[in-house]
């Protein structure tokens, strides 16, 4: 029994990344495989010069089938990278909707390998890069090598742990930057700008700047505040730098689309997803997707 | 001797800061503030002269000599923190932590409650020095501890009742934790136990110290020397720890904590994580953990809403894989009995809780494998159970619930 980590080491062992340069998408040596399919995304919007879109979605709700069924759909939808959220039991920085989509999903009886294989069959049909959004007593009950592994076999590039802040478990975080999947960094606005720096270099594929101090959960307004926070992370971030918490309208996208490099939204989803089913949320989807190629990141 | 002090906020490979990084900066102003607040004779004092003047410190150790003639074992001191102000060691912390809001310019408290004991307790501390209380409960514990709602609003802190998941002290905690990323700035979070992130379980431990402290000396005292068994109940362990903490450098003393096996361990409806458990993240930190193969939590069960929690303090962790201390556990209808037994044999209502330390030193005792003389943490009394005991039912009288045959079934 070690830390949460358990001490473990993954064993694979990632290209360093160039000086000035976003870590993410490095080509693993030991594998031969090239990761990277969020950098090379981000690289494309930022050629376009477009933001992008990332919805939030809780595995398993309110089905294991609507779930396969959304996946598909947005990445049709012109998704550049879906959070795929494992469903855990005390989510402790969620607000009501995604603690009852993860409730729901739960009940259910949604598993994490279920999670694993809805990404799987997802994979045999898009290539749009995947982000697994989890709180941390999944990975660590599997143990991290396991559940690194098992979700690189699925096809996820990307890790989110919620309740693993910078600095938290040094070798459980060593052995998540080590691996094939891109460690998602998350900066509050509550973070000094000294700590600020360090998690824009730390982080990798994109940086998350949570974009109020709270739960997660669908809003009327945006803080007057947000953009130039979100510019302030950026100028010291070599990674994109994605905005989410209470992005919830086409007015939030378009905001947000131009101060950062993508938007990340959860909650309005499920909220939609309740009252219009998969093709509610699909269409709430295009609505965002659409505000977003309003505007061109700032 | 196993290390008391946190090395990076971690007991051994327990404990840590795994949150959401919104609270970093407040958890390293806590924590700054307290080592400050800690070296700070005028702090130090003002703690102590309202032990004494408010809490009613030091509680007095009580030679209970009707119990020894039942448990078969001597003497058997108990340690009356029932006698605190509210009716449990909970205000040893609370007080202590408010003071520490203060200091630190925050006017704004919240808190989560299981049992209300320290629901109560934050509520009195927040009257006492003028702050705003708001404090989380599971709707299930609102249902089973009434009274204690009541007292809460009476004085002056709101209670905001948690209807997600399984409505006790775990979900509680989340609401509560919810709250204090949504308004961090002008807020602290008075946690009621040794759990959470760092520094949290340092400083509930450090401020329930006092127990042990005073238990000690006052043991040398009695007995001339110092107790064989040291024995407290074991929730998120902060009775526990307080207890324990003073004694943890006597390695001739045995620290036992007693956690709820609610209807039996392996039946899915318990409190024990240290005895049925293993490590995961819950609130923050590293511990023992109820939890299913895939790391979801799982739903804990005991008679004792003080108990019900499917985590422990990792302090708490530490001391059993370092083997310092030892985790037992008791079901909720011995636990019920000791409640039945000890007022006609002492004239003393314990917690439910509390009742879970009293009921394995009868069982222990009656079996010779504890050795006096013995130190319990009586840590509350139990005004607030009796309606919810004497709803259950059951045959026995009043001081009847240890004859002879009748313990340990």
């Amino acid at each position: 029994m070690g830390r949460a980590g358990g001490g473990g080491v993954t064993g694979w062992d990632r290209d360093r990344p160039v000086e000035g340069t976003c870590p993410g998408g490095g080509r693993i040596l030991n594998t031969g495989a090239t990761g990277g399919r969020i950098t090379a995304r981000f690289k494309r919007l930022a050629a376009e010069g477009r933001a992008g879109f990332i919805p939030y979605v809780t595995a398993g709700y309110p089905t294991l089938a609507d779930t396969r069924e959304l996946l598909a759909g947005l990445a049709d939808t012109g998704a550049d990278v879906i959070e795929l959220g494992i469903p855990f039991s005390d989510p402790m920085a969620d607000g009501p909707t995604i603690q009852r989509s993860s409730q729901g999903a739960l009940d259910q009886g949604t598993t994490v390998a279920d999670v694993f294989a809805v990404l799987a069959e997802l994979r045999e049909s898009s290539e749009v890069p995947v982000v697994i959004f989890s709180y941390l007593n999944p990975i660590h009950a599997r143990g991290p090598d396991a559940f690194i592994g098992r979700a690189v076999e699925a096809g996820a590039d990307g890790i989110l742990p919620t309740d693993l802040p910078l600095g938290a478990d040094p070798a459980l975080e060593a052995a998540l930057e080590a691996s094939p999947l891109d460690l998602v960094r998350l900066v509050a606005p509550t973070t000094r700008p000294a700590r600020v720096r360090a998690i824009a270099r730390a982080s990798q594929g994109f940086v998350y700047y949570i974009a109020r101090t709270g739960v997660t959960g669908a809003r009327r307004e945006l803080r007057g505040e947000l953009a130039r926070e979100a510019g302030a992370v950026r100028a010291v971030s070599t990674c994109p730098v994605a905005v989410g918490f209470g992005v919830s309208t086409a007015g939030h996208a378009r905001l947000v689309g131009a101060a950062a490099d993508a938007a990340v939204v959860g909650s309005a989803l499920v909220d939609r997803l309740d009252d219009g089913g998969v093709a509610g949320a699909l269409e709430l989807a295009r609505e965002l997707r659409a505000a977003l190629d309003e505007v061109r990141p700032g | 001797m196993t290390p008391s002090t946190p090395v990076d906020g971690r007991f051994g490979p327990f404990g840590g800061r795994y949150v959401p990084e919104t609270l970093i900066p407040a958890l390293d102003e806590l924590a700054a503030a307290y080592e400050e607040a800690s070296a700070d004779p005028a702090f130090l004092s003002e703690v102590d002269r309202l032990a004494a003047d408010y809490v009613g410190r030091p509680t007095p150790l009580y030679r209970a000599r009707r119990f020894e003639t039942v448990a078969g074992v001597g003497p058997v001191y108990l340690k009356r923190e029932d006698l605190n102000h509210t009716g449990a060691h909970k205000i040893n912390n609370t007080v202590g932590q408010a003071l520490l809001a203060r200091r630190m310019g925050k006017p704004r408290i919240i808190a989560e409650t299981g049992a209300g004991q320290h629901g109560v307790a934050t509520a009195t501390a927040c009257a006492l020095f003028d702050l705003e209380c708001v404090v989380y409960m599971g709707t299930e514990d609102v249902e089973r501890q009434s009274l204690n709602v009541y007292r809460m609003e009476l004085l002056g802190a709101e209670v905001r009742p948690v209807d997600s998941g399984t409505r006790t002290l775990k979900d509680a905690t989340n609401e509560a934790l919810r709250d204090w990323v949504t308004n961090v700035q002008g807020t602290h979070y008075i946690i009621g136990s040794v759990v959470g992130p760092h520094p949290f379980p340092l400083i509930v431990r450090d401020f329930q110290a006092v127990i042990g402290r005073e238990a000690r000396r006052q043991i040398l005292e009695a007995a001339g020397r110092l107790p064989a068994s040291v024995v407290a109940c074991v929730g998120g362990g902060s009775n526990a720890m307080g207890m324990f903490h003073a004694f943890a450098g006597d390695e001739e003393v045995a620290l036992i904590g007693v956690e709820a096996a609610g209807e039996g361990l392996g039946s899915g409806r318990s409190s024990a994580p240290l005895s049925e458990g293993r490590p995961g993240v819950l609130h923050g930190s590293l511990s023992y953990l109820l939890q299913d193969a895939d790391g979801q939590v799982a739903p804990a069960h005991s008679v004792a809403a003080g108990l019900d929690y499917p985590g422990v303090g990792p302090e708490h962790s530490w001391l059993k894989d370092s083997g310092r201390a030892r985790y037992v556990s008791v079901r909720d209808g011995a636990a019920e009995r000791a409640f039945r037994a000890l007022p006609g044999l002492e004239g003393i209502i314990p917690a439910l809780e509390t009742a879970h330390a009293l009921a394995w030193v009868v069982e222990a005792g009656r079996r010779g494998e504890v050795e006096g003389p013995v130190a319990i943490c009586l840590s509350g009394r139990g005004d607030k159970d009796v309606v919810h005991v004497a709803g259950l039912g059951g045959g026995d009288g009043p001081g009847r619930g240890w004859g002879r045959d009748g313990v340990g079934s």
